[in-house]
């Protein structure tokens, strides 16, 4: 559209997961490769002193912390902004804190906003590559990216070379609330297009028929234990309670039908278990599942610290390989 | 001002013969070449070309050379928003009504949501008045209850003696919140005693809490709460129902209660409508140019200059607000106009405020979508802008330019495109999803009141 409201990214910025081609998710993953057993010392010296700003508008444990740790693995000087300390909870606005930090030096921002759409408020505001680290209802597309790295490990032997035909023959359920979900947007929104089948299951209140919509190779299929018969992975999703906004859910009917138990782990011996977390234990998941040994809960932890690597690699115009 | 200056020896020009021109009347059906000879502020005589030269010279008219121009009445629009009195880092009267004048437009109908509310003839006066600056005729719909507040319903007699054309709570549904149907019915019922219309925002807003675009594939994907077609549908057929049971019971004494819908965005609705007027009710409706210009999908990037309320639909919901205005359902075409402030439109998406401007991209964009690419005949589209709303709302004098008529006028190129600027907008706000765009038909002349109230050479 004309005007000022171009929406082509900056080179650097993600800001959704549409927005990498595969031969970018190649790259992206290689390079990760290569951070990932790169000697820290030299690591450190990638993007020595250059300047990170993280900003943080909603808690986060795993995704502030992993791209921070990412950011200082290169050599990065980091700085956080986040809703407990700081103007942004005074009423200043997005655009003003982002020219803030970057008049402060900063090259890249990486955001964490309850509004979709932020990210490229920010990035039309500064000028600067944005890296999106969870928008609203809308996506997350560095999980993305580390799930996939996740399931390529176990299923294709950790390949980096992204096609369009990887994952055919695998199918990924992705269950629970997936209406408030950025994760299963961001994952729903990538896998279809290596080949694999996306299943989407909840109660109708957290997964509207809409949701098929998103996208080719995507199905409702309501009944975990039918999604779960036919799939090679399992993403389990949280119930956000912060974005139910009225709706009320029968925990107790929630549990019988979408939790991932001991049972059902039994039931499906193959199936490999995810969650991008928090997870609320006891709700959507069972200890049982959450800590057997077919859970990849913590390795995509792992997958996430070096795919954030070499996206803040990237961001900096430091991506390309050595 | 250039060569047609409005102003010799200080004193206004009183007379203006427009000369050479094709004269586009839909209230006359007239579409032929024709000199208009205005005296006084009014239309003193329509006629062949070259014979109005002795009675132009009687007065002491100057001319102004029509020749390949199109001489029409001025615009009308029924649905603006000029944020005055209380909000005037948007825009006021004299920046809205200079931004309407340059769009073609001689009279506008300002909506009640200002701060304070319009409900009160003091007010609807204090809208009026000399010291607001406006550059044309400025008209006040005022709210139909008390602060809009949608509990207690406004004195419409008195509204309407101080110049009220119509009653609304625009922004804010009648009869959703509060208490319910009955000030609905009870507004529709007291207005068709006091002959004025009930323009009402169509949205029920219990169905759209938290949501800021259209529902559907898209704002599921986008992760933004969707407004359904349901909530302006639900809303048009329960105040159509309510006409219904209204004009039976003043039948007996010779009252019609008159619905207007505004802004109208879905075919459902427009369906709903559309059955009305068959069934003999006095139902009408208006569109807006974005909403028969742009579809949700202007929304990507997130683009707040493509947020307002009711938001732009699907692409089936466009085509048919195309097919309303072709076949005649949509009675007038309004730009909702509703300027905002830069900084307030830079926000994140869900916390910027709905509305964009309009007012001077209507023409262009009605005579590129509706003449150019649909073949609506000219007269048709220039009788949408100004003598339907002038029917709609019983503007006498106005959207005509039989002699007697009020002398508002506007002459426009029809062959020229041009590109809007956002940026060298008159208005105080730039808030367009326009920008940059081709228009048809560039204005040289609006006269309101037979002054010259803007200008601009040709292309
Ligand atoms: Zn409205």
């Amino acid at each position: 559209m004309p005007g000022g409201f171009a929406h082509d990214p900056l080179p650097g910025s993600l800001l959704r997961i549409e927005d990498l081609g595969l031969a970018d998710i190649s790259e992206i993953l290689a390079l990760a490769s290569e951070l990932e057993s790169e000697d820290p010392l030299r690591r450190a010296f990638r993007l020595a002193k250059r300047r990170v700003a993280l900003l943080f508008y909603e808690s986060s444990t795993r995704t502030r912390t992993s791209f921070e740790l990412a950011a200082k693995a290169l050599g990065a000087d980091t700085t956080l902004i986040s809703s407990k300390s700081s103007s942004i909870e005074k009423g200043e606005s997005l655009k003003d804190t982002g020219l803030t930090l970057r008049a402060l030096g900063a090259e890249a921002i990486i955001l964490r906003n309850s509004f979709s759409g932020a990210p490229w408020l920010l990035e039309r505001a500064t000028g600067l590559p944005v890296l999106n680290a969870g928008d609203g209802m809308h996506q997350h597309p560095s999980q993305a990216l580390l799930d996939l790295r996740t399931m390529l490990r176990v299923l294709r032997g950790g390949t980096t070379d992204i096609t369009e035909d990887l994952l055919e023959g695998v199918t990924i359920t992705i269950c629970g609330d997936i209406l408030h979900s950025r994760v299963a947007r961001s994952n729903a929104l990538l896998l279809p297009r290596l080949g694999a089948r996306v299943l989407l299951c909840g109660p109708a209140q957290l997964l509207p028929e809409i949701a098929a919509s998103l996208g080719e190779g995507i199905a409702i299929e309501r009944d975990l234990d039918r999604a779960l018969a036919q799939s090679d992975v399992v993403m389990m999703l949280r119930i956000q309670a912060e974005r139910l906004a009225g709706l009320h859910i029968d925990l107790e009917a929630y549990r019988t039908g979408f939790q991932l138990n001991e049972d059902r782990m039994e039931k499906y011996p193959a199936l490999w278990l995810m969650h991008p977390g928090p997870m609320i234990r006891g709700l959507e998941i069972a200890d049982a599942a959450a800590d057997g040994p077919r859970s990849l809960i913590e390795e995509q932890v792992r997958h996430g610290l070096a795919v954030r690597m070499a996206l803040v690699a990237r961001a900096l115009g430091a991506g390309s390989l050595q | 001002m250039s060569e047609a200056t409005s102003v010799a020896n200080g004193a206004p020009v009183e007379a203006w013969l427009l000369q050479g021109g094709r004269l586009v009347d839909p209230s006359t059906a007239t579409d032929m070449p024709q000199d208009l000879l205005l005296v006084a502020g009014q239309v003193l005589a329509v006629a062949d070309p070259g014979t109005l030269s002795a009675a132009a010279a009687e007065h002491g008219a100057a001319t102004l050379d029509c020749a390949g121009l199109i001489v029409a009445p001025g615009l009308i629009d029924i649905h603006v928003h000029l944020r005055e009195p209380g909000q005037t880092w948007k825009e006021t009267i004299a920046s809205g009504t200079r931004a309407a004048a340059a769009g073609g437009f001689t009279t506008v109908v300002a909506m009640p949501n200002t701060v304070p509310v319009i409900d009160t003839p003091a007010w609807a006066s204090w809208l009026q008045a000399p010291e607001r600056g406006a550059a044309i005729s400025v008209l006040p719909m005022a709210a139909a209850t008390v602060g809009s507040m949608g509990e207690t319903l406004t004195d419409y007699a008195a509204l309407r003696a101080a110049g009220a054309v119509g009653v609304t709570d625009d922004g804010k549904p009648i009869g959703v919140a509060g208490v319910g149907d009955r000030i609905m019915r009870d507004a529709l019922e007291l207005a068709a005693r006091c002959g004025l219309p009930v323009s009402q925002h169509a949205e029920d807003t219990r169905m759209t809490r938290g949501a800021s675009m259209n529902a559907g594939a898209l704002a599921f994907r986008m992760g933004l709460r969707g407004m359904s077609v349901e909530s302006e549908r639900s809303l048009v057929e329960r105040d159509i129902a309510l006409v219904r049971q209204v004009s039976r019971s003043l039948a007996g004494e010779g009252f019609t209660p008159h619905l207007h819908v505004q802004h109208i965005s879905t075919r459902d609705a427009l369906e709903l409508v559309r059955g009305a007027k068959q069934e003999g009710l006095h139902v009408t409706c208006e569109v807006m140019p974005h909403h028969f210009a742009l579809n949700e999908s202007a929304l990507a990037g997130y683009n707040t200059f493509a947020k307002m309320n009711p938001p732009l639909r699907s692409e089936a919901d466009r085509l048919a607000m195309l097919e309303g205005l072709l076949d005649g359902t949509v009675d007038c075409i309004a730009t909702d106009h509703a300027p905002h402030a830069a900084f307030e439109k830079e926000q994140e998406f869900e916390k910027a405020p709905n509305g964009i401007t309009g007012l001077e991209t209507a023409l262009g964009l009605s005579l590129r979508i509706l003449h150019g690419e649909h073949g609506m005949p000219l007269a048709k589209v220039l009788a949408l802008l100004s003598w339907a709303p002038a029917q709609l709302l019983a503007l006498a004098g106005r959207g005509t330019l039989a002699a007697g008529a009020r002398a508002d006028v506007v002459v426009f190129d029809p062959a020229a495109t041009w590109h809007f600027n956002a940026r060298a907008a008159l208005s105080k706000s730039k808030n367009s999803p326009f920008d940059g765009w081709a228009m048809q038909g560039r204005v040289r002349w609006t006269l309101c009141g037979g002054q010259i109230v803007f200008e601009q050479g040709p292309a």
